[in-house]
């Protein structure tokens, strides 16, 4: 689709938002578009906030930045480097698996609640994001938040614009926190554990006070397709560490001790490890140029590997696991067996799986989003009605 | 409301088990203040159910005759929360204390809403765990009202406050309908109710119980004294440990009244001799931490350092927390005080001192000041007369004047108490009338009938009329 909107202000958004509502047009929201996320979107009219672009101030000793919505996330991160500083939660570059050519935007990096591999020991997008300005379905300019790390000042609006996709809001401007960028990183890679016995090893390390930031598992259908094949034969279970150098081999050093008794161990070192969750986190092995159905499911640690083997034995799946277990990147063979998919999740103690690629022609039958439960989606839809009245944010998006 | 007291006592003497409804005038008084002292209202009755059932069955009844709820866990709010109104029925959680469920594999832990925050902590520990956010009153203060405040804690620098520490709620609506959100999965489906509802002041509805993230126990930890000859000095310290990148797992800063306080209370061994004073807490191996502190002591040294003392063993170590943990209550022991809670950004931590002290000088006012520095999360301590109403509006003039400069200097009201009653009239300052009318408005998707502790949080003009 076009682009039929590119305010290039707070006001101008919000008067053509307003405009939009008056005639009860509906507004397709987007960033960069780079999300693939629109498919399912029956919108009379596109708004991109790529216009909204720049940084409006960094503080690198207060650890905050805030920028206006449509700054491209690679600008940022650019700019926090410069500063040895990163978006802690890690957010994907999504243009492999949607094969979109655009740029990723920061408020489309909010907006989704992007986490990456580091959102195990460091928070999602939405633990980081500290204040937002948004345009409401009336076109009035909202504030919530602030710039400070502790703020308990009313209700947490910001917690709930985090991840709605833009259906509840514009977003113009995001107020985040920063961290420093760790000086060294290293991987502990354990070969040869099947599924079952990498969650059960994974559980084992996150209880040891070696403060692993990431631990993910990659069976050997995947395992060649990351660092052009330089990770050791096998299935890999891999454990990040990062900080000061002298702390980050010392740890290495004893997780390696502690992994050894369960298959042969090999470190990763600076750029590998680096070079090896970036692919982790833009889910590499998929980002293939098909349109195979994928999934991103999220259920406890331990129950995705149990996912996966019920899955097996009905259909074709391939899957890895980030999180612990608990984030299971599931493609399908053929079928997005949806109403498999879920079953199962539920069966299984609960989680969601959310549709991440498709064909138009699956999206337009799949509900990329977890159905909610009846009580919940009542209060989903009120939360709906009273940011956006007319339903002209993104609708058919998020149930 | 107050006329039909007898029936509404009755009908909800018929919905609880024996002995889990107080309406006797004496049996009333624990529940009319919490920490917040300079507010008291006895409530019409207190329902303390043992089931999520029975929450979803006083709220029904409450819901259908419009009578006002306050949601209850232990009543240390220092805001007000859990102060209720004279035509309130409380909703006390004291019963609900069971630990349900402990998952190690999965670092999960889901307890009843009634539960403290120390004992879910005091429950895992023997396995190498901990759940991080710590309250100064954790040893009484329950996860649901953790939860409704969005509590923080010393060492949440380094691990983050309650929203980010949870991972699941089982709630009672209004009209008593029970909803679960979130799991023991990371991330959850939909609209991130659960951020929306931690720190909702028990106005969204109330939680019975709870999942929250455990973590592994590092393997050791210390915390440092720094002593400095004046709060400027102490506080460009905090500012550069922050902005080199080294992130302590806590910075709390006492000035000198607060160290005097704390000191002949806790008898800790902080240094008498000093205008600042900063406990920095690091973590790790033995290697670890020494790397770090040699940091931080260069740091230090930098901004003028003149004490700097290591605690040596685990005792000293527990005692240098203890006197900073009770603060507020040694403070009580002196004089009464109104506790302040606005966060500022790092940069601006030097000036809201200064201007803090100007303030409480203008006043009449003393004030010692002991808070979360590294996260710019300020306590002032306004000491005052209870008993004489000419200081108690002083004190509170003074904590209005305090909480506008930490606004005015980029901050906020609250970073971890709440709004309660407090700092309800002074949220127009924060905020635009569209920013409130927006949050009132999510609130309503909650609870339409705007009965879930009415009186706190937003002001009471501007409020939609149903």
């Amino acid at each position: 689709m076009n682009i039929d909107f590119e305010p290039q202000t707070e006001d101008d958004a919000a008067a053509i938002v307003r405009a939009a509502a008056q005639r009860s047009a509906r507004l397709r929201i987007q960033g960069g578009g780079t999300r693939g996320i629109c498919a399912a979107i029956e919108a009379d009219a596109v708004l991109s906030t790529r216009k909204l672009s720049g940084i409006v101030s960094y503080n690198p000793a207060e650890m905050t930045m805030s920028a206006l919505a449509g700054t491209p996330a690679s600008e940022i991160e650019v700019k926090l480097a410069e500063h040895r500083q990163m978006l802690a939660f890690e957010p994907m570059d999504p243009r492999g698996l949607s094969g979109a050519t655009g740029e990723p935007t920061i408020g489309g990096v909010f907006a989704t609640n992007s986490s990456g591999p580091r959102r195990l020991s460091a928070g999602a997008a939405r633990d980081h994001l500290l204040g937002l300005r948004f345009v409401n379905g009336e076109g009035i300019v909202i504030k919530s938040g602030g710039r400070v790390m502790k703020n308990v000042t009313g209700l947490d609006l910001v917690k709930l614009l985090a991840g709605a996709h833009g259906t509840l809001g514009l977003m113009t401007e995001v107020t985040f926190k920063v961290l420093p960028l760790p000086p060294a990183s290293a991987t502990i890679v354990l070969s040869s554990l099947n599924d079952a016995e990498a969650a059960g090893a994974m559980a084992r390390v996150m209880s040891m006070p070696s403060e692993v930031s990431s631990a993910a598992h990659l069976p050997e259908s995947v395992r060649g397709r990351f660092i052009s094949g330089r990770l050791p034969d096998g299935p890999a279970t891999i454990f990040r560490l990062e900080g000061l150098p002298a702390t980050v081999s010392a740890r290495a050093e004893k997780l390696t001790s502690a992994c050894a008794v369960a298959g042969p161990v090999t470190v990763l070192e600076d750029q590998d490890s680096r070079a090896l969750w970036r692919e982790v986190r833009d889910v590499k092995p998929y980002a293939d140029g098909t349109e195979r159905a994928l999934w991103c499911v999220s259920v406890a640690p331990t129950v995705g590997h149990q996912l996966v083997a019920a899955l097996r034995l009905e259909t074709g799946v391939d899957a890895f696991y980030d999180w612990q277990g608990g984030r299971v990147w599931l493609r399908m063979e053929a079928d997005p067996e949806a109403d498999l998919v879920r079953r199962f999740i539920k069966a299984l103690g609960g989680g969601h799986a959310r549709l991440m690629r498709a064909s138009s022609a699956v999206r337009a039958v799949t509900p990329a989003f977890e159905p909610e439960t009846p009580a919940v989606s009542v209060l989903s839809a009120r939360l709906r009605e009273k940011f956006d009245p007319k339903g002209i944010f993104n609708p058919g998006l998020m149930g | 409301m107050l006329d039909r007291r007898e029936t509404i006592v009755a009908d909800l003497a018929d919905l609880l088990p024996p002995g889990c409804l107080v309406s006797d005038v004496r049996g009333l008084v624990p529940f009319e203040t919490d920490a917040f002292i300079a507010y008291r209202r006895v409530p019409l009755a207190v329902a303390l159910p043992e089931t999520t059932a029975q929450v979803a069955a006083v709220l029904k009844y409450c819901s259908r005759y419009g009578i006002p709820v306050v949601p209850r866990g232990a009543g240390t709010s220092l805001s007000g929360g859990a102060i209720p109104q004279e035509d309130a029925v409380v909703i006390g959680l004291s019963k609900m204390t069971r630990i349900l469920d402990i998952d190690f594999p999965n670092r999960t832990a889901t307890v009843e809403a009634g539960v403290t925050n120390i004992s879910i902590s005091e429950a895992v520990m023997p396995e190498g765990f901990f759940y991080a956010p710590d309250p100064s009153s954790q040893l009484a203060c329950t996860i649901g009202g953790n939860i409704g405040m969005n509590s923080g804690g010393a060492h949440c620098l380094k691990y983050g406050v309650t929203t980010n520490n949870l991972l699941g709620v089982k709630m009672v609506l209004f009209d008593g309908t029970i909803i679960e959100l979130g799991g023991k999965a990371l991330d959850a489906a939909g609209y991130d109710l659960l951020g929306l509802v931690c720190g909702s002041e028990g106005q969204l509805g109330i939680v019975t119980e709870a999942t929250v993230r455990l973590l592994a126990r590092p393997e050791g930890a210390r915390p440092v004294l720094f002593g400095f000859s004046s709060s400027e000095e102490a506080g460009a310290c905090v500012a550069e440990v922050i902005g080199s990148g080294i992130i302590p797992v806590a910075i709390e800063f006492m000035d000198k009244p607060a160290i005097g306080i704390c000191e002949a209370f806790a008898k800790a061994g902080y240094p008498m001799d000093v205008e600042a004073l900063l406990i920095v807490e690091v973590e790790g191996s033995e290697a670890e931490m020494d790397a770090t502190l040699a940091s931080i002591i260069d740091i230090a040294r930098r901004h003028g350092v003149t004490t700097i003392r290591e605690s040596q063993s685990a005792t000293e170590a527990a005692l240098i927390w203890k006197g900073r943990k009770s603060a507020f209550g040694a403070t009580g022991r002196i004089a009464d005080y109104i506790c302040m809670d606005g966060t500022v950004p790092l940069s601006k931590l030097s000036e809201v001192l200064r201007k803090t002290g100007e303030i409480a000088a203008r006043y009449g006012l003393r004030v010692a000041n002991v808070f979360h520095a590294g996260d710019g999360n300020m306590h002032p301590l306004i000491l005052y007369n209870i008993n004489d109403p000419e200081d108690a509006a002083r004190a509170e003039a003074a904590g209005n004047d305090i909480l506008k400069l930490c606004v005015d200097a980029g901050g906020c009201l609250t970073g971890e108490h709440g709004v309660g009653i407090e700092k309800r009239d002074l949220m127009l300052h924060q905020f635009t009338q569209a920013d409130l009318n927006q949050q009132m408005a999510a609130r309503a998707a909650f609870d339409p009938q705007w009965i879930m502790n009415p009186s706190k949080v937003f002001p009471l003009e501007g409020r939609p009329t149903a």
